[in-house]
């Protein structure tokens, strides 16, 4: 019964580190994942080696007889090493399967040692590669769930980000509000838009509110569904919508879809929309005379 | 406390504020109660302060509708006041548009569109 554990493993990565260190970063640049053009060699270098010793630090503790997992507290400086290196490379523009593959390129150097090693018995050869593999798969598969999750991470933000920009609520003059709209009007984010709007009409005591739909692309009924349904929402709460930029064109498009807008207003600029909102809360706009 | 809301005289207008806790009986003794008031008193408005209310179902929605109704046929004009942002979306969302009733922000701003007739 051949013993399998990570005994010899340990042993040959203790004979010859910098060996292994040098010959898997060889084999990096062959399958052409090193990605010299995003990162200074003597970076790259250093990051390889705090990598590969936080491999090794979990590979002594983390590993009972042929079973282990990342989750473990043995591989905590793998985990937190993997994490800032992943972040870096995420921002650096790396491929999930340069990624993966960067991790892949370690089995070639010690597949040879472990063949030098145990040269007489084949029966362990194997086993103990075998254990190898399926350590350094699991190392590589997680690598790129941490890699994704990442990403995962980037894309989140940037849609709440791109969330809170797209709907300003900008108070034009005392008691009269504007929401400009930009880009396409689905549902989520009607939502948002909605519930951003009706919170403001509360806070600054808002009568009049003009939606301009100058930036909106395309106005099919389900855009001009959720514009009246916020129009309807604002009138709830007493205040009073005005729907500007309305283009000829999308006034014809609107009424060849037989969409009713009812009683609320429309205007086809901001311009006609603020000059009407300033005249419902009392104020007027005069032209001076010229002296 | 509960029990019916009371029913107050400011101008011209009767002013009723709903609670949070209202049941379903009470708003119909209060839909009875208004509907003799605004004929006894004759009043040009209703003004119906919902600022304490953050919860509206079909029901309450349907009986503010109702009450606009049965004021406009006595002649006075509803006016909801105060109504939140949740459930402004909410009454939208289950499709109660409430056209008969007129809508203003707060008490304040019924009265003077009430004065301006």
């Amino acid at each position: 019964m051949p013993q399998t554990g990570t005994a010899t493993i340990l042993k040959i990565f203790e004979a010859d580190f910098g060996g292994i260190v040098e010959e898997w970063r060889g084999t990096q640049v062959e399958e052409g994942v090193r990605r010299s053009d995003l990162f200074t060699d003597s970076e790259s270098r250093a990051q390889n080696i705090e990598l590969l010793k936080a491999f090794l630090t979990g590979i002594r503790s983390g590993v009972h007889e042929q079973d282990f997992s990342f989750e473990d507290t043995a591989w905590e400086d793998l985990r937190a090493v993997l994490a800032d290196l992943t972040k870096e490379r995420v921002s650096r523009g790396v491929t999930p399967s340069e990624m993966a593959n960067f991790v892949l390129a370690l089995k070639t150097p010690l597949f040879s040692r472990l063949a030098t090693e145990l040269a007489g018995d084949t029966d362990r050869l194997i086993a103990e590669i075998r254990l190898v593999t399926r350590l350094i798969d699991a190392f590589a598969i997680y690598t790129n769930e941490v890699f994704i999750a990442e990403r995962e991470q980037i894309i989140e933000r940037q849609r709440e980000e791109m969330m809170e920009l797209s709907t300003p609520v900008v108070e034009l003059w005392d008691r009269v509000l504007t929401l400009p709209l930009i880009g396409t009007l689905d549902s989520a984010r009607s939502q948002e838009v909605m519930e951003n709007l009706l919170e403001t009409i509360l806070q600054r005591q808002a009568e009049v509110v003009i939606v301009d739909i100058t930036g909106v692309s395309t106005v099919d009924t389900q855009v001009a569904q959720h514009l009246l349904r916020a129009a309807a929402a604002v009138r709830l709460m007493g205040a009073e919508c005005i729907i500007s930029g309305i283009s000829p064109m999308i006034a014809q498009t609107m009424v060849q879809l037989g969409i009713d807008v009812g009683t609320v207003s429309t205007r086809s600029s901001i311009r006609t929309a603020l000059a009407d909102a300033l005249r419902k809360v009392g104020y007027v706009i005069e032209k001076r005379d010229a002296h | 406390m509960s029990g019916v809301a009371s029913i107050h005289l400011v101008e011209n207008a009767l002013l009723v504020s709903i609670q949070d806790d209202v049941t379903d009986t009470e708003i119909i003794d209060l839909q009875d109660a208004l509907s003799n008031r605004i004929a006894d008193e004759n009043v040009d408005g209703v003004i119906v302060d919902i600022s304490a209310l953050e919860i509206v179902d079909t029901f309450v929605g349907r009986v503010i509708a109702q009450l606009a109704g049965i004021s406009r046929l006595l002649a006075a004009e509803t006016y909801v006041v105060g109504m939140r942002p949740a459930v402004a979306v909410t009454l939208v969302e289950l499709g109660m548009y409430l056209p008969q009733t007129r809508t203003a922000l707060s008490l304040s701003h019924a009265l003077a569109q009430l004065r301006r007739g």
